[in-house]
C-alpha cells in the first residue's frame, strides 16, 4: 500500500520545527509502524539527508521508550498498543498520516519526534518508592498480601512510563502516571509507612515539573497502551487529601 | 595475563560466608570519599548503583536510554528462580545449584553457581519489600510455577512482566538515591572507552547522545552492567540499542573476554516476515506447556492446514523425546526446529518456521482456559502477525536471545583489569554453556544487590589511589582517541547505511555461527568477516555531524565493535572443538544427535586476551573442576 506521511521535523530544542511530507510507496502490511519509518529513513540516508529521529528500544511494547502522535492519537489508532507494536495492516492504501511529538510544556522536544521525559523520573525520585535499603528486608512470606490487592496493584504497576497520558491530556497532566505509582505502592502493606508522604511529595513534584491538573477528561485512560484505569487517579486524590488533612509536615 | 579466579578455600557451602568475613571493610565515614562509576541501569547495573549509594559511596550512573527504567531487563517475561522451597516440593539451595551447573552443561564455575543459589532467597525478600507485585495465592503467600529444565516449582513471577517489575523495583531504589543526591544519573549517555591509570580502571569516556559532547569521568572503580552482545547477529530478541561497545572497549584495554561463542537461542520466537524486519519478538516459553509443535511429514507440503491429516503431521519433539516431549530444553528444541526446516519441511514464508498448535489444548481445556493462561501472548502474536492463534496454529522459529559469554571475572566479579568489575549478562560467570529459564534475572540482581557491594569494598579498602585530576595525561589521551574515532565515523560518506551492513553481518553469523556450527562454516565466516569490516569502513555513510543527536553515528560506532567481536565469537567457536549447551558443533554429536562434550580437552573457560590491532588474540584457560556435581551426559529422552 501507499502511505503519505507528514512528519514534524525539528533539528533541536532551540530551532523551530515544521511538517515535512514523505510519500511512502510499497508499504507491506506486515511491517510495524517503526519498521515503516526505518524504511523511510533508509531512503533519506541514501540521499544523504538526516533520518527522522524517534525514540524506541525494545520494540515489544514494554520499555516505554517509543511514542508519538499519529493523526492526533498518542501511539496511533489501536487501543492498548504502543506504536512499536502497531502494524501497518491497521491502515489502508492511500492513508495520510500526521506524525507529531508528544506536546507538553514538561516534555521539551529534543529532535523531530523525540522529547525529553526526564520530568517523569523526577516525580518517581520525589517519592515513588518504598525506602528499603538492600539487606534490610524481612522474609518474603512474613507479610501476606491478599490476592485481590496484589492483582490491583499489578494492574497499576504495569505502567511503562511512556508519557502517552500526558500527551493525550488537554491539560498535559501527568496524573495517570503519578497515580499509577501511588496506587501500585499504596495498595501493598509494604507501602503503608510512606503512603501519606508519598502522595504529597509526588503530587508536588508533578506540579513543580510543569504538568497540568486533572479535570477528569479521561483522555489518558483511552491513550494508555497498558489500559491503566483512571480509578487510580481517584485513589491518588483520596491519599493526597487524607494526607493533606492529617499530615503534621 | 594470569587468570586467578580467587575462589576461596573451604567447603563450598561456607565459601561465601567465610569470604565475606575475610573481605576488608571501608569505614562508614570514609565511603563518601570514594566514587564508583556504574555503566548500565538494568537489573545488575541499577541494583548495584542503588545499593552502593545506600552504603554511602558517591555513584555516577550511565545509560544510553532516556531513563534508567528502560534497560532491556524490562522485557524479561517468565520469572525469577529462588530456592525458597515454598511449595514444599523438595527444592533446596543445593538443588538449584545442581540444576544450574547441569543445565549449563558443566561449563560454569561451581563456587559462583553455589553462591548464586544461596543468594537467590535474599533477592525475593528484597524485591517483595520494595513492593514488587509478585503473583499471590488466595492466602496471601507468594505463588510459584515450574519452568524449563527444573522438576520443582521455584519460579516467582509477576504475570508475564517479571523483568519489568523487578527492574522497576531496582529503578525506584535508584531514583530514591538520585533524589537524595547520592547518585548522579547520566541518561542518554554512551560509554565509548575505558580509562586506565597505572593499570587500574579509573574512569570512562562518554558521549552525550543529545549534544554530542565527549567527556571524561574519573572514579576509583568502574562497574560494567551493560548486558549481552546478542545484537551482533542483528536480528535478536534484544532491544535495538543493546550493544557490545562497553565490554568490547574494556576488552581492548586489557579485560579478558570469556567464552564468546556461548550464545543462547530461544526456540519460541515469531519468525522473520520480511527483509525490513528490525528485530525478533520472543513468545514466552510457557507456551510449550500446552502447544504441540509439528511440521508436515512431507517436504514442501503446500496443502491448506485442514487438508493435512493428523497422520501426515510430524510432532517431531514428541516423537524423538517421548518423556520430555515439547518441553525439552531450549537448545534441543531450537536445533530440532532447524533440522526439520533444513529438510525442507518448514512452514510459512521462506520455509523458516514450525507450527505451535493449540487445537488439542482448546479441545481439551476449552477456549476460556487457554485464554486465561496465554491470552496476552495470543494477543501479542495476533498484533504482530495478523493471524488468530485460536483458529490457526502459531508459527515459531528460534532466535538469538542471550549470551552466556562475556568479560571474564574472578569470584569477586573483578575482570583482569584491577578496579573494573563486570556484572549481570555482561560477565561470563554463572550459566556455563547454557542458561536455564528464569535464571538471568536471578543473576543480575544477585550480582548487583548482594555480591558487588561487598567485594568492591575490599578493593577500595586495600588499594592506594593516586589522585587523578581532569588534566591527567591518560585522560586526555583516551579522550583524544575517542574523538578521533568519532571524527572518522562522522566523515564516512559512503553509500550504505550502518543497518544494511549490520544485516549482512547478522545473516553470516546466523548461518555459520548460529544454532549449529562446523569447522568449514566457521572458517568461511572468519574469512568473510574481515571483508565485511573493510567494506564497512569504505562504504558506510553517516549523515549529520558529531555535535548533535545522531543515531547513524551511534549505530556505526556500535557496528564497528560488533564487527570485531563477531570475529572473536567465530574464533572461539572454531577453537572449542566440542559441543556443549548452546554451542553445537555438528562434528560432535551423539548417535541421537545430542551435544557431545569433550571433558578431556575442553573442561575449561576460554578467556581471550587482546594483543593489538591485526594480531591474533591469545587464549588463556581457566580449568574447571567439578567436585560436587559430577560430569554426566545430559539426557532428556
Amino acid at each position: 500500500m501507499r502511505i503519505t506521511l507528514h512528519v514534524w521535523r525539528q533539528k533541536n530544542a532551540k530551532e523551530a520545527g515544521s511538517f515535512v511530507r514523505y510519500d511512502v510507496p510499497d508499504v507491506s502490511e506486515h511491517m510495524s509502524f517503526l519498521e515503516m519509518l526505518d524504511v523511510v529513513n533508509e531512503g533519506l540516508i541514501a540521499k544523504g539527508q538526516d533520518p527522522i529521529a524517534f525514540d524506541h528500544d525494545c520494540r515489544e511494547g514494554i520499555c516505554g521508550m517509543c511514542g508519538f502522535m499519529i493523526n492526533g492519537a498518542a501511539h496511533g489508532p489501536l487501543r492498548g498498543t504502543t506504536v512499536c507494536q502497531l502494524h501497518m495492516r491497521k491502515f489502508s492504501d492511500g492513508d495520510e498520516l500526521w506524525l507529531e511529538p508528544w506536546r507538553a510544556k514538561a516534555f521539551p522536544v529534543l529532535r523531530d519526534l523525540a522529547v525529553d521525559r526526564s520530568a517523569l523520573d523526577r516525580i518517581i525520585a520525589a517519592g515513588g518508592f518504598i525506602s528499603v535499603p538492600t539487606g534490610s528486608a524481612p522474609e518474603a512470606n512474613a507479610l501476606p498480601v491478599p490476592k485481590e490487592k496484589a492483582e490491583l496493584s499489578m494492574d497499576a504497576a504495569a505502567c511503562i512510563g511512556c508519557g502517552a497520558c500526558v500527551a493525550a491530556c488537554p491539560n498535559a497532566s501527568a496524573s495517570l502516571f503519578t497515580a499509577a505509582k501511588v496506587t501500585h505502592l499504596g495498595l501493598l502493606p509494604q507501602g503503608q509507612p510512606e503512603r501519606s508522604r508519598r502522595a504529597i511529595a509526588m503530587v508536588a513534584a508533578m506540579n513543580e515539573n510543569g504538568f497540568g491538573h486533572c479535570t477528569n477528561l479521561a483522555e489518558c485512560e483511552a491513550a494508555c497502551p497498558k489500559a491503566i484505569s483512571i480509578e487510580t487517579i481517584a485513589r491518588m486524590n483520596r491519599d493526597f487529601f487524607a494526607a493533606s488533612f492529617s499530615s503534621r509536615d | 595475563m594470569q587468570l586467578d579466579a580467587k575462589v576461596p578455600s573451604g567447603p563450598i557451602e561456607k565459601k561465601w560466608d567465610e569470604h565475606r568475613f575475610d573481605l576488608k571493610l571501608v569505614n562508614p565515614a570514609n565511603k563518601r570519599k570514594y566514587t564508583v562509576i556504574v555503566v548500565g541501569t538494568g537489573l545488575a547495573g541499577g541494583s548495584a548503583a542503588a545499593s552502593l549509594a545506600e552504603l554511602g559511596y558517591e555513584v555516577e550512573n550511565f545509560c544510553f536510554q532516556d531513563s534508567p527504567r528502560r534497560a532491556h531487563s524490562i522485557a524479561a517475561q517468565g520469572g525469577i528462580n529462588a530456592a525458597k522451597n515454598y511449595p514444599n516440593d523438595g527444592d533446596s539451595i543445593w538443588r538449584l545449584f545442581y540444576d544450574t551447573v547441569k543445565g549449563g552443561d558443566f561449563r560454569a564455575r561451581e563456587a559462583n553457581v553455589h553462591r548464586l543459589a544461596q543468594i537467590s532467597v535474599n533477592i525475593i525478600d528484597q524485591c517483595v519489600a520494595q513492593g514488587v507485585p509478585f503473583a499471590r495465592e488466595y492466602g496471601g503467600t507468594l505463588a510459584n510455577r515450574s519452568f524449563g529444565g527444573a522438576q520443582v516449582s521455584r519460579t516467582f513471577y509477576a504475570r508475564g512482566q517479571t523483568g519489568q517489575q523487578l527492574l522497576l523495583g531496582a529503578y525506584q531504589a535508584l531514583e530514591r538515591q538520585i533524589g537524595l543526591g547520592q547518585v548522579r544519573m547520566h541518561p542518554r549517555t554512551e560509554m565509548l572507552d575505558l580509562i586506565l591509570v597505572d593499570g587500574r580502571a579509573r574512569g570512562i569516556v562518554t558521549r552525550d547522545l543529545v549534544t554530542g559532547k565527549v567527556e571524561c569521568h574519573v572514579a576509583d572503580a568502574v562497574v560494567l552492567g551493560t548486558g549481552g552482545y546478542g545484537n551482533t547477529f542483528f536480528l535478536s530478541t534484544n532491544a535495538k540499542g543493546s550493544n557490545c561497545t562497553a565490554i568490547w572497549r574494556a576488552y581492548k584495554r586489557g579485560a579478558a573476554f570469556a567464552n564468546p561463542c556461548y550464545t543462547q537461542i530461544h526456540p519460541t520466537c515469531i519468525p522473520v516476515s520480511g527483509d525490513y524486519q528490525s528485530k525478533l519478538t520472543l513468545m514466552s516459553e510457557s507456551l510449550r506447556n500446552d502447544g504441540r509443535i509439528w511440521v508436515p511429514s512431507k517436504k514442501e507440503d503446500t496443502r491448506p492446514l485442514d487438508r493435512i491429516p493428523d497422520a501426515e503431521r510430524d510432532y517431531y519433539l514428541e516423537r524423538r523425546y517421548p518423556s520430555f516431549g515439547n518441553l525439552v530444553p531450549r537448545d534441543v528444541a531450537s536445533r530440532n526446529a532447524k533440522a526439520v526446516c533444513d529438510e525442507g519441511r518448514g512452514v510459512g514464508p521462506g520455509g523458516l518456521g514450525v507450527y505451535l498448535d493449540f487445537a488439542d489444548a482448546i479441545k481439551r481445556l476449552g477456549v476460556g482456559v487457554v485464554r486465561e493462561r496465554y491470552g496476552n501472548l495470543f494477543d501479542m502474536y495476533e498484533r504482530i502477525t495478523g493471524e488468530d492463534p485460536y483458529r490457526v496454529p502459531m508459527r515459531i522459529y528460534p532466535a538469538i536471545h542471550y549470551t552466556m559469554g562475556g568479560l571474564w571475572v574472578d569470584y569477586d566479579l573483578m575482570s583482569t583489569i584491577p578496579g573494573l568489575y563486570v556484572i549481570g549478562e555482561a560477565n561470563f560467570s554463572d550459566h556455563g554453556a547454557n542458561r536455564l529459564g528464569a535464571s538471568a534475572l536471578m543473576q543480575g540482581l544477585a550480582d548487583g544487590y548482594f555480591v558487588l557491594p561487598y567485594t568492591i569494598g575490599n578493593y577500595l579498602a586495600t588499594t592506594k589511589f593516586e589522585k587523578v585530576d581532569a588534566g591527567h595525561a591518560e585522560l586526555r589521551k583516551v579522550e583524544g582517541e575517542v574523538r578521533e574515532r568519532t571524527k572518522k565515523l562522522v566523515e564516512s560518506r559512503g553509500k550504505r547505511s550502518a543497518d544494511s551492513i549490520h544485516r549482512e553481518l547478522g545473516k553470516l553469523m546466523w548461518d555459520k555461527c548460529g544454532m549449529a556450527r562446523n569447522a568449514a562454516g566457521l572458517g568461511e565466516a572468519l574469512a568473510k568477516i574481515p571483508e565485511i569490516r573493510e567494506r564497512f569502513h569504505r562504504e558506510v555513510t553517516v549523515t549529520g555531524s558529531g555535535e548533535e543527536w545522531n543515531r547513524e553515528l551511534e549505530k556505526a560506532g556500535r557496528l564497528a565493535d560488533h564487527l570485531e567481536l563477531a570475529e572473536l565469537i567465530c574464533t572461539d567457536a572454531l577453537e572449542r572443538n566440542e559441543s556443549c549447551g548452546g554451542h553445537f558443533r555438528e562434528e560432535h554429536q551423539t548417535p541421537e544427535g545430542e551435544a557431545l562434550r569433550n571433558d578431556q580437552d575442553f573442561c575449561h573457560v576460554s578467556a581471550w586476551e587482546y594483543t593489538g590491532p591485526g594480531n591474533k588474540p591469545v587464549m588463556h584457560k581457566e580449568p574447571l573442576t567439578f567436585e560436587h556435581v559430577h560430569l554426566t551426559q545430559r539426557s532428556y529422552k
